[in-house]
């Protein structure tokens, strides 16, 4: 509880002690991530079912704020509840026939849906094809959430984490959340234990995917942009995949330590190398995952978890 | 007559890709692990064509071979350091050793070769054919038909000798396997590598007539998932018939609809399967 509430002063502390705007750019991005991340880990993490096209919900939560202010002026945000009520329809589409089956099936079934996502939304006109969606340039009022600084932005961010990390927290704590540890560990003990798998499944995906859509939408409305990679792209699922499974998958704040340690990484790599840097920030990030695959599947948490006793015994000593 | 034509290039283009998903149905039925780095090494197997091209000069069967043996060495490699250690782990690094396998391959072919597309020089196989008015490139040709013949071998190869009965054995039981004196972990090394060696080839076909960019491993690796659910999992024959018939919708959903589409209504026939026939159209229920 301590920690928790120090981490809450940490980051409502950031912007005032970091307020340029490139730290602030940062801190941002930090956020967004940390969200999109915890909201792959209840599905991802708690459940164990390992989704490689999240990037389908966060497309999805991106692209609807900006159509519906491109096609009919309405203010970016109406489309951010459109854009859940979709996410959760292909969540049910794409989880339950694959929720039948082994888990590979459903990991190739999110990678190969959200790749044909994106080759439609980049052939269809009316939503900007290849060329991508704009955000209103200048809001016309509040309402349109455009604003001048970031620091509007980080809060907005920083409330949504909030949400995501609570709801995660009372998930771990109720029934659901040890159903889903239930099936995670094991899903034939599970089945024969009454836990009702592919439903409990199923509802984490959803639950997931609305989060995941509403971290897009925060995405669109703050950039005013959105094309089918940065939307739909395999880098947006890799991101969500990667900073969950550094800080460690399946607990509620691994996903913000792979955020806090991921993203001032990739900004320094990219602030190094130049232009050319994010062809390395990929290389690197593809090696990350298979480090973490390799040698430590539970991420930090468990690294630390093995090595802070030994930490604590040579102090004592 | 140009319909024919369409559905011939189909056809032959299906071979190759029946070859390079025979690979991952391999690995399929053996260890119940999908390579999400399978178009991965298809890519490879292209600058490996290239490379041995440009450096050492040889015709199409040189660099073949040489994509056959590198991807072969890369394939052991990857399954004696990466995977031996993961298959028995949670199901997270199961699926992301190999994800982030493809990624690492992925962009670090990017960062050497750059993301242009390149082509190979015109090799000795140029030239079209003309047989009873379907014109039919050669290099096309001469490609499809190796990796019909590959694809068919490998089945014989597993189905017919010795080292093939014995991989079969350990995937289909493995501690059974032991204690007939096989080792099981020889055997997937060896799995891992000849599926490798068949995307490398296959890789090294296509390279003849087609133009890539480090990109398309993503496509190939798809396309080989496709093909696979359609054939049913760890079938060799299946991902034969299944790669023609992929090979075929594509061709012809670029004749009817334009090319841009050919993707679109592979994947969406794969969603519809995943749906109401998941054991795939050939597999057993």
């Amino acid at each position: 509880m301590k920690g928790t509430i120090a981490l809450c002063l940490a980051f409502l502390a950031y912007p005032f002690v970091f307020s340029n705007a490139f730290y602030l750019d940062i801190g941002v991005a930090l956020l967004l991530a940390a969200i999109s991340a915890s909201a792959w880990n209840i599905v991802g993490g708690y459940a164990g079912q390992v989704s490689v096209g999240h990037c389908m919900f966060f497309g999805v939560g991106a692209y609807l704020p900006l159509l519906v202010y491109q096609h009919w002026q309405l203010p970016p945000i109406v489309g951010v509840p459109v854009g859940i009520a979709i996410s959760l329809v292909l969540a049910v589409l794409v989880g339950l026939p694959t929720f039948r089956l082994s888990g590979h099936y459903f990991s190739m079934a999110t990678i190969a849906v959200a790749e044909l996502i994106r080759l439609v939304v980049s052939t269809w006109d009316f939503a900007g094809a290849a060329i991508g969606l704009q955000g209103p340039a200048v809001g016309r009022g509040w309402y349109d959430l455009t604003f001048r600084g970031e620091l509007p932005y980080y809060f907005i961010f920083l409330g949504v984490l909030v949400i995501v990390l609570a709801v995660t927290w009372q998930v771990q704590r109720t029934r659901f959340g040890y159903y889903l540890r239930a099936i995670k560990a094991g899903e034939r003990a599970a089945r024969s234990l009454g836990v009702p798998v592919r439903r409990t499944k199923l509802y984490a995906l959803m639950l997931s995917a609305a989060f995941t859509s509403v971290a897009g939408s925060l995405y669109a409305i703050k950039t005013g942009f959105i094309d089918p990679d940065s939307g739909f792209g395999i880098l947006v699922s890799v991101q969500m995949v990667i900073i969950a499974a550094l800080g460690g998958a399946g607990t509620l704040y691994g996903p913000l330590v792979g955020a806090l340690i991921l993203i001032p990484l990739q900004t320094a790599t990219n602030t190094w190398f130049g232009g050319g840097g994010t062809g390395l920030t990929y290389i690197l990030y593809g090696g990350i995952i298979v480090i973490i695959a390799r040698f430590e599947p539970g991420g930090l948490h468990e690294m630390w978890q093995r090595i802070a006793p030994k930490l604590w015994k040579r102090h004592a000593a | 007559m140009l319909l024919l034509q369409v559905i011939v290039g189909g056809l032959l283009l299906g071979a190759i890709y029946a070859l390079f998903s025979s690979g991952l149905t391999l690995i399929w039925g053996m260890m119940n692990f999908i390579n999400f780095a399978h178009g991965e090494f298809v890519m490879l197997g292209m600058y490996v064509a290239l490379l041995v091209v440009v450096w050492l000069g040889g015709g199409p069967a040189t660099f073949g071979f040489a994509a056959a043996v590198a991807l072969f060495v890369l394939g052991v490699l990857v399954y004696g350091s990466l995977i031996r250690h993961v298959t028995r782990g949670p199901m997270l690094a199961q699926i992301l050793s190999t994800f982030g396998l493809a990624l690492l391959l992925r962009y670090t072919a990017f960062w050497i070769f750059s993301a242009n597309i390149v082509s190979l020089p015109q090799t000795s196989l140029g030239g079209t054919l003309n047989i009873l008015g379907i014109l039919v490139p050669v290099a096309q040709l001469v490609a499809g038909i190796t990796a019909a013949v590959l694809t068919v071998a490998m089945h014989l190869f597993l189905t017919g000798t010795t080292i093939g009965s014995k991989l079969l054995a350990v995937a289909e039981d493995r501690n059974a396997a032991m204690l007939m004196g096989i080792r099981p972990d020889r055997m997937q090394a060896l799995a891992w590598g000849l599926a490798a060696a068949s995307a490398g080839i296959a890789g090294a076909l296509m390279a003849i007539s087609y133009p890539w960019s480090p990109s398309v491993g993503e496509t190939f690796g798809l396309m080989a998932f496709v093909v696979v659910t359609f054939g049913g999992f760890g079938s060799v024959p299946g991902a034969m018939y299944a790669g023609l018939i992929i090979g075929l919708i594509q061709a012809l959903s670029a004749f009817y609809f334009g090319p841009i589409y050919k993707d679109i209504v592979v994947y969406g026939l794969f969603v519809a399967l995943l749906w109401f026939r998941p054991q795939g159209l050939l597999g057993k229920a």
